[in-house]
């Protein structure tokens, strides 16, 4: 029960145990930590989010390090737009699990033409990749600023906000994709990802602009206002740091459904054109293949599937970890145990003193 | 019967007057007196000191229950090893500290533990084991065998439900009831907790219902099944103290009229004082003193009862015991006035050409309107001036208006009539620059120190906002001040890097009042700065509060609802009510010789932690009530109706 430390010798002697034992079970789980060690550690403790994180670190990794980034060569033998000799019939996988596990030349295939599947999968998922952080900072950035303003100032210029953002909201997201890749189409996926942020920042606005309006009524907020701060200062110093939690876990699942928007839209021939790749523009330019080369179609899916659920994950597990109400509600199996040790231990002392 | 009309009448009496309901009493003499009759019946006298009841056998035995806690991968005790039994008609009451497991182990009874938690031990109701009953066989004791009352009745309550609706509810799952039967009952039971006009109340939603009104519904649905036991958690805390007073009388009627044991778990000596016939102080989870409450108020043996007990402001401790008698007493001065330091005489307010800290004339603050719904007034026009140096009380229930007050002073709120001058300085219609520069004169500690400081800021940063945003201090000197304010709120320098979940209660609002004084303030207005401490922590807070008021000097704007805690802080004091000023002056004035009816009834509600001068004041606020209730009934036509 040492929740901190005692206070100055002023402070008085028997004053000490009373004030520090006041909350001592409930700090006991935070004991001498600050607000971010404590979100980290339940984050660390969330197994989905855990394994989320692990297999997305090691996509990114593998799809950096196997073709390259930009000038920087890969140790991948091959590259996305080389055309090869199709090795086995039809192009089909040279990985195998027979006698041991065989990766060969192509371990994903090849298409008609003699393109490495694996090269061109890896080269999509640093396009998706990409598209999918540039929507989750933009996005957020002005999905926060808008949400922010409207939360804090309310009256007239949150009415007008908020009517703006249900416009943009009433509008169909594909359809407005649709129409700005076409704009921007062929572009790089920078453009198309400045181009889908401007119509996804809607659902960031409106849980800001909710958590404002409930955050400008706490009292540290008029005492921040009675110590001289000015609006700029309460709002980004004092009120954003306080929502922070609610931002993270927006963004993480705004990053998700950004991948798959952005799949949707190269499927649909908006997004990503040919020479480029991204994973949805792979399995757009492959469906008419699928019923005689599935490989084609399936391992870019497979990539997409992987990555929008580790981003769901990790999303989940910031969620559980930045709400401080939800408590972590140990397994019977533990309790039982713990009780068992503290009975053992117990018995022990009685024996010593008996 | 005398004796027993004479408690009982005027509950009748009190309901009529402040919920102004006549036919609340058509039916009621009827059953008090038959209430009367039973517990005479029983040979049970119906004054609350009674030692009869120790002879009853005990309805709930409570042996070696302990709560524990899964923390963290072990299990923390909550309460450990607790032994006590409930007798029929008795109330006990256990006190001790937020944090001491006096509501666990209460809970463990109903099996109400979080899921963490487990309770250990025996409890028997009636002969029947209560620990580790399941989940099925827990239900049926619930609400029929044990009861609780809550101490929010408004969240407790189901805003969607009508009273009555929730009530039959209770009824009909643990008795076969036809649904006129328990309506019956349910309008029964609401007139026996003096509910006014039962028969509509039933078809009123809780939000329709005032705060007391509300508490009452609760213990109506508590008495549903006629409970052997009733846990009663700090059924009080959240009611302003004449609702309080009133809601204590009901239970005290109520026990002469029920035959079920009453647990009461408070940190309130006075409410203890007022109701409990034998009383458990509960320390870390540790009975550490049990006895009746003859013995613990006068005859404290542990040192930690002792502590608490002195910990607990008691009206009248300062101008004198004899004065406070409920507001009606004319008695002479005594000489416990000079041993305060506070009342130092207030010298430069009455200095002619001096600027007084504060000086409001016909002020009028109010919340403005949205759309059809019109702005309300929570200030109308009322006159205050703070003298440089002096403090000034101001107290008053809840939606009075006083917070209202400090928060315009500094500038929180506007003003929308009358005048305000902070310093000499005019707040009405003032701009946001000149605002800026009043707010170095004038600084404001909060209520909730735990809303009040910013959650995801190191407290020292926190202290040091107003110095670096006013550009008083930077870098290594902005340190040395923030240091000197940790040391003059008595907090270790090494705590300014912690953030606020990392502090007790107490600490908290120090480092509240740390940065309330940064700017050496000439006015500071504490607004209820320790209504949300317990009492040993808020003893300490009110004495760091004195000290630093002596050593800087600077004027004060007391805001509570406790009048003995304004009584050790303040020369003068100023009364409240609905809006506007009902009465001030010195504050011996005020606490011995009140003039205005309000002050006198707020005065006579605040219970004392002491029973027998409890039961003095007790009678003589009935009296005061009866007066008044009698001139009321001559002036009023509706009074004479009933």
């Amino acid at each position: 029960m040492t929740t901190s430390t005692p206070l100055s010798p002023q402070g008085g002697e028997h004053h000490d145990a009373v004030e520090t034992n006041e909350n001592a079970l409930e700090l006991k789980e935070v004991e001498g930590l600050s607000q971010g060690r404590i979100v980290l550690r339940r984050f660390l403790r969330h197994r989905g989010a855990m394994a989320g994180a692990v297999v997305l670190a090691i996509v990114v990794v593998l799809a950096t390090t196997s073709i390259g980034w930009g000038p920087i060569p890969g140790w991948w033998k091959y590259t996305p737009t080389q055309l090869l000799p199709v090795e086995n019939a039809g192009g089909s996988p040279t990985l195998s699990f027979g006698d041991g596990i065989t990766i060969g030349n192509h371990p994903m295939g090849q298409d008609n033409v003699g393109h490495d599947v694996f090269a061109r999968v890896m080269r999509g998922t640093q396009q998706s990749l990409l598209v999918m952080v540039v929507i989750g900072l933009l996005a957020t950035t002005i999905g926060i600023v808008i949400g922010a303003l409207a939360g804090f100032l309310r009256g007239r210029l949150d009415n007008l906000l908020m009517r703006f953002t249900d416009m943009v909201i009433t509008i169909p997201t594909i359809m407005i994709g649709a129409i700005l890749g076409a704009w921007v189409g062929g572009a790089s996926p920078i453009t198309l990802a400045i181009a889908l942020s401007l119509v996804t920042w809607t659902s960031m606005a409106r849980l800001v602009r909710g958590e404002f309006l409930s955050l400008r009524e706490r009292e540290f907020v008029d005492a921040a206002r009675v110590a001289g701060a000015s609006n700029g200062r309460i709002m980004f110093k004092h009120m954003l740091p306080n929502a922070v939690g609610v931002i993270i876990v927006n963004t993480t699942l705004l990053m998700a459904s950004a991948i798959l928007l952005e799949t949707a839209l190269s499927y649909l021939g908006f997004g990503i054109v040919a020479p480029d790749v991204s994973l949805g523009q792979l399995i757009n330019e492959y469906q008419t293949a699928f019923a005689t080369r599935p490989w084609l179609f399936w391992w870019p899916g497979l990539f997409i599937v992987i990555i929008a659920l580790c981003v769901n994950f990790i999303g989940d597990g910031l969620r559980d970890a930045f709400d401080p109400r939800q408590r972590r509600i140990p397994t019977r199996r533990s309790m039982a145990r713990a009780a068992r040790r503290e009975a053992a231990s117990t018995a022990v002392r009685v024996d010593v003193r008996g | 019967m005398r004796l027993s009309g004479s408690i009982i009448r005027p509950s009748s009496q009190t309901s009529l007057h402040t919920t102004s309901a006549p036919t609340a009493t058509a039916d009621g003499p009827l059953e008090r007196v038959e209430g009367a009759h039973v517990t005479k019946g029983h040979g049970q006298p119906v004054v609350t000191d009674a030692p009869a009841v120790g002879t009853k056998t005990p309805i709930l035995e409570v042996r070696g229950l302990g709560v524990d806690f899964f923390v963290d991968g072990e299990w923390l005790p909550a309460a450990i090893d607790m032994d006590y039994d409930v007798r029929p008609g008795e109330v006990l009451a256990i006190v001790g500290e937020s944090g001491s497991g006096k509501t666990q182990s209460s809970m463990s009874l109903l099996g109400l533990l979080p899921q963490n938690g487990r309770a250990k031990g025996s409890a028997k109701l009636a002969g029947r084991e209560l620990v580790g009953l399941s989940h099925k066989q827990l239900s049926s004791v619930r609400g029929k065998e044990v009861a609780v009352i809550f101490q929010e009745p408004m969240t407790a309550l189901n805003p969607v439900y009508t009273v009555g609706f929730q009530i039959v509810e209770t009824l009909r799952t643990h008795f076969d009831i036809g649904p006129k039967a328990a309506r019956a009952r349910a309008v029964e039971l609401l007139r026996l907790v003096d509910l006014p006009q039962p028969e509509k109340s039933v078809d009123k939603y809780p939000h329709q219902l005032s705060g007391g009104q509300r508490q009452r519904a609760m213990i109506a649905q508590a008495l549903a099944c006629d409970p052997k036991l009733l846990i009663a958690d700090e059924p009080t805390t959240a009611l302003d103290v004449t609702v309080q007073a009133e809601i204590l009388k009901l239970m005290r009627d109520l026990r002469t009229r029920i035959d079920s044991g009453i647990v009461l778990i408070t940190h309130d000596m006075g409410v203890v004082a007022d109701l409990a016939d034998r009383v458990i102080v509960m320390r870390h989870g540790r009975i550490v003193e049990a006895g009746s409450a003859d013995e613990i108020f006068n005859r404290p043996q542990h040192p930690y009862t002792k502590q608490l007990l002195d910990a607990v402001p008691h009206l009248g401790a300062t101008v004198g015991d004899s004065a406070v008698d409920a507001g009606l007493g004319t008695g002479p001065a005594t000489s416990g006035t000079t041993a305060v330091p506070v009342s130092r005489p207030v010298v430069a307010a009455q200095e002619p050409g001096a600027v007084p800290a504060l000086e409001a004339k016909g002020l009028v603050i109010e919340y403005p309107g949205r759309g059809r719904v019109p702005a309300f007034r929570a200030v109308d026009g009322i006159d205050l001036t703070i003298g440089r140096g002096e403090v000034v009380g101001l107290v008053g229930e809840s939606g009075s208006g006083k917070t209202t007050v400090g928060r315009a002073a500094v500038g929180l709120l506007p003003v929308a009539g009358g005048s305000m001058k902070i310093g000499g300085h005019e707040m009405s219609g003032i701009g946001s620059k000149e605002l800026r520069d009043i707010r170095r004169d004038v600084s404001i500690v909060f209520q909730d120190p735990g809303s009040s400081l910013n959650p995801r800021l190191p407290i020292g940063e926190s202290i040091g906002e107003p110095l670096k945003l006013r550009k008083l201090a930077n870098g290594a000197e902005l340190n040395k001040r923030i240091e000197d304010l940790l040391d003059q709120v008595h907090l270790e320098r090494g705590m300014r890097n912690r953030y606020p979940h990392e502090l007790s209660g107490g600490q908290r609002q120090r480092v509240g009042i740390a940065r309330a004084l940064a700017l050496s303030p000439k006015l500071l207005i504490a607004d209820e700065p320790t209504s949300a401490l317990d009492v040993s922590v808020q003893a300490r807070v009110l004495d760091l509060f004195q000290e630093l008021q002596r050593e800087h000097g600077f004027a004060c704007l007391f805001i509570s609802h406790d009048l003995a805690v304004v009584e050790i802080l303040s020369s003068r004091i100023a009364v409240m009510h609905k809006g506007t000023i009902a009465e001030q002056g010195p504050r011996d004035q005020i606490l011995r010789a009140p003039k205005d009816d309000y002050t006198r009834r707020l005065l006579a509600a605040v219970p004392v932690p002491d029973p027998a001068e409890q039961k003095i004041r007790r009678e003589a606020r009935d009296r005061l009530l009866e007066q008044e209730l009698a001139r009321q009934g001559v002036t009023s036509t509706y009074a004479g109706g009933a």
